[in-house]
C-alpha cells in the first residue's frame, strides 16, 4: 500500500472503531490521518523495537480526542495487534477514548487540551541537555490554541530555541461549537507563533506530498522551533462529513457507516 | 547539590522562584541541570514531566499555592496519570507568606493533590526530616509532592532520625492517654503541647505524620487502640487534609474521640506564622487545650 492510499485505510479503521464503539471523534480523526500517516511512515524514527529506549523520535497527540486515528496508525506500524482495535472504548479496555501510556507506542497521557506542547518542550530540552539527536513532534488542534498553557509552552520553546521541536496545528477550522473564527478567532497564527520565537511553515494538511515537504523543511531549519500550520478538512475523506462541525463526535448510523465505507474504499482504490 | 554532582540527570526547574526556593546557588553551580521556566507554573510541571519521560530526574520547585492549584491539572495528567518521575517541591507552603493573603496561602494543597491517584504527598517537619526524606525521594522513581515552609522552624529532631523509614510515621514522643498527630510545621508545636500536657499529668504520644499520603494507617490504628483520644494538627484547611484522613481511618477501624485542628473555612488572617497559628489555636497551648477537652 502506498503512502497516498494509507490514509484511507487508516480512515476505514477509524470508521470501524467509532461505529463499533458508538463513540469517538471521527471528524478530527479524519482531518489528522494524513499528518499521522506521514509522521509515522516517513518522518519519525520510532518503532516497536526502539520505543522502550529514549533514543527515538517522540510524539505527543496533544489533541488527544483524535486517538482513534493514532490507534489506527500505531496498529499499522506494529505497536500492537490489529485485533486490539476491536476493543477500543469497550468496557475495561486500555484503548480508551484518549491517549494513555498503557498502550504500547503512546508516551504521554493526553486529552485535556493545552498540555502537549509544554510536555514536548520538556522532551526537547532533555534531548538538548543530554546531547541526544532525537526530534519531538506535537500535534495540536486549532481550537486547542485558545488554551493559555499552549502559549506558556510556545514561549519556553522560543526562549530555549528548541529546534528539535516541531509543532503541527491541525487547522481544520472547526471545533465542537462551530467555526473557530466565531468561537475564538485563530487567524493570524503566523504572527502569533513568530512573536513567540518560532519558525512558521504552512502545509496542505491532507496532502501527503506537501506534508513530507514541510516536515523536511522543519528538520532542516536550525535555531528555532518550527510550527507547521496544516490546513485540513474536518471529516476529510467522506463527503457528507467534510467541513461539518456536527461530525466532531457524531457516531454514524448504519446507513451513514456504509456510505462512508464505500466512499473511503473508492478513494483508497483511486489512490493506487 | 551533592546528589547533583553525582547524578547528571538530576535537574531542577523553577518558575522565577530561585530566590524563594534558595536555588540560586544550585543554578550557579549546575547551570546545565537547572531550568528557568519564568512565571508559568503550568508549563513548569508539564515540562518537568516531558523531561522525566526522556530520562532526566526533574525536581519542579514553585510556591505551593500556585504549584498545587494553578498547576493541578498538569500534576494530575502529566505527572500522576502519565506516571512521570517528577518531584514537585511546594515551597513557602501553608500560610508561610502570612500577610500576603489567600492568593499566596496553600491551605488546599493536601486536599487537592492527595486526591490524585498515584501521587504521594509529604510534609516534613524540620530540616533533618526533610533531609532524610529527600535522600529517599532523590533515588526513587515515582512522582511525589513535597511541601516545605518558608521560614526557619525550630527543630523536632537533634539529627537525621536514625529510625526513619519511608512512609512510616515517626513517634516523636511515646504516650498513653492521647495521641497528637501532626504534619509539617505543626509537629514541633504538637511536641511542645505534649510537654505542657505532661506537666498536667497527661501522657501524650506525638506522631510525625510527614507521609500524609500514603498515610501510615497502622500507626493511626495503633494510636486509636492504645490511647483514649486523638488530636490532629495541620497547617491546612479543615477540609480534606490530615485530620480528614486520620478521622476516616479511626472511624473505620476503632472509633474514638478525634479533634481536628486546622485552618478554618475562611481566608486566613494576616500575620507571621506564629501569630496566625496562635490565633487559630494551632500552637502548643491550643493543641494542649484541645487534647484536654477531647479527653474530658
Amino acid at each position: 500500500m502506498n503512502l497516498q492510499q494509507k490514509p484511507y485505510a487508516l480512515r476505514l479503521q477509524v470508521l470501524d472503531m467509532v461505529y463499533r464503539a458508538k463513540t469517538g471523534h471521527i471528524g478530527g480523526d479524519f482531518s489528522v490521518c494524513d499528518i499521522l500517516n506521514v509522521l509515522y511512515n516517513k518522518v519519525m524514527d520510532v518503532t516497536p523495537e526502539n520505543f522502550s529506549s529514549v533514543d527515538h523520535d517522540h510524539f505527543i497527540l496533544s489533541k488527544g480526542h483524535s486517538v482513534e486515528a493514532l490507534y489506527a496508525v500505531l496498529a499499522d506500524r506494529g505497536f500492537f495487534p490489529q485485533e486490539d482495535l476491536c476493543t477500543v472504548s469497550q468496557f475495561g479496555s486500555k484503548y480508551i477514548g484518549h491517549p494513555n501510556n498503557k498502550v504500547n507506542g503512546i508516551e504521554m497521557n493526553s486529552g485535556s487540551l493545552g498540555h502537549g506542547l509544554s510536555v514536548g518542550v520538556g522532551m526537547a530540552l532533555a534531548g538538548k541537555r543530554q546531547g541526544k539527536s532525537y526530534l519531538v513532534y506535537v500535534v495540536l488542534g486549532d481550537g486547542e490554541l485558545a488554551e493559555g498553557s499552549v502559549w506558556e509552552g510556545a514561549m519556553a520553546a522560543g526562549h530555549y530555541k528548541l529546534d528539535n521541536l516541531c509543532a503541527v496545528v491541525d487547522r481544520n477550522r472547526l471545533q465542537i461549537s462551530g467555526n473557530t473564527e466565531e468561537v475564538m478567532a485563530q487567524d493570524s497564527q503566523d504572527d502569533r507563533w513568530a512573536a513567540f520565537g518560532w519558525h512558521t511553515l504552512h502545509a496542505r494538511g491532507n496532502d501527503v506530498v506537501d506534508l513530507e515537504r514541510a516536515f523536511q523543511e522543519a528538520k532542516d531549519f536550525r535555531g528555532k522551533p518550527t510550527v507547521i500550520l496544516s490546513d485540513t478538512v474536518k471529516g476529510c475523506g467522506v463527503s457528507f462529513m467534510e467541513g461539518k462541525a456536527e461530525w466532531h463526535h457524531k457516531v454514524p448510523t448504519q446507513e451513514e457507516y456504509e456510505r462512508a465505507k464505500q466512499e473511503l474504499l473508492e478513494k483508497e482504490a483511486a489512490a493506487q | 547539590m551533592e546528589h547533583a554532582k553525582e547524578d547528571k540527570t538530576l535537574t531542577v526547574l523553577c518558575s522565577d522562584s530561585r530566590g524563594s526556593a534558595s536555588l540560586a546557588p544550585f543554578a550557579q553551580a549546575f547551570p546545565e541541570q537547572f531550568v528557568e521556566m519564568g512565571i508559568a507554573e503550568q508549563s513548569l510541571v508539564s515540562t518537568a514531566a516531558g523531561m522525566a519521560r526522556c530520562g532526566l530526574r526533574p525536581f519542579a520547585a514553585s510556591p505551593a499555592s500556585f504549584l498545587s492549584t494553578r498547576s493541578m491539572e498538569q500534576v494530575k495528567v502529566d505527572v500522576a496519570y502519565s506516571h512521570t518521575n517528577v518531584k514537585l517541591i511546594g515551597i513557602s507552603g501553608g500560610i508561610s507568606y502570612g500577610a500576603l493573603g489567600m492568593t499566596h496561602h496553600s491551605a488546599q494543597d493536601i486536599a487537592a493533590l492527595a486526591s490524585i491517584p498515584g501521587l504521594r504527598v509529604y510534609l516534613p517537619s524540620d530540616r533533618f526530616l526533610t533531609q532524610a526524606l529527600m535522600e529517599v525521594l532523590v533515588q526513587d522513581n515515582d512522582p511525589a509532592y513535597i511541601r516545605v515552609g518558608r521560614n526557619a522552624v525550630e527543630d523536632v529532631y537533634d539529627a537525621v532520625p536514625e529510625h526513619f523509614q519511608m512512609d512510616k510515621a515517626l513517634t516523636v514522643k511515646e504516650g498513653t492517654d492521647v495521641t497528637l498527630i501532626a504534619c509539617g510545621e505543626l509537629v514541633r508545636p504538637a511536641l511542645d503541647a505534649a510537654l505542657l500536657l505532661e506537666e498536667k499529668g497527661i501522657s501524650a504520644r506525638v506522631l510525625d505524620m510527614y507521609c500524609v499520603k500514603p498515610l501510615d494507617r497502622e500507626a493511626v490504628r495503633k494510636a486509636a487502640r492504645e490511647t483514649k483520644a486523638i488530636v490532629t494538627a495541620e497547617e491546612h484547611s479543615i477540609f480534606g487534609g490530615l485530620g480528614s484522613m486520620v478521622s476516616q481511618v479511626v472511624g473505620e477501624s476503632h472509633p474514638l474521640p478525634v479533634k481536628n485542628l486546622a485552618l478554618p473555612d475562611e481566608p486566613a488572617i494576616a500575620g507571621k506564622s506564629a501569630e496566625v497559628f496562635a490565633h487559630y489555636g494551632l500552637d502548643a497551648q491550643g493543641i494542649a487545650k484541645a487534647a484536654r477537652e477531647v479527653l474530658a
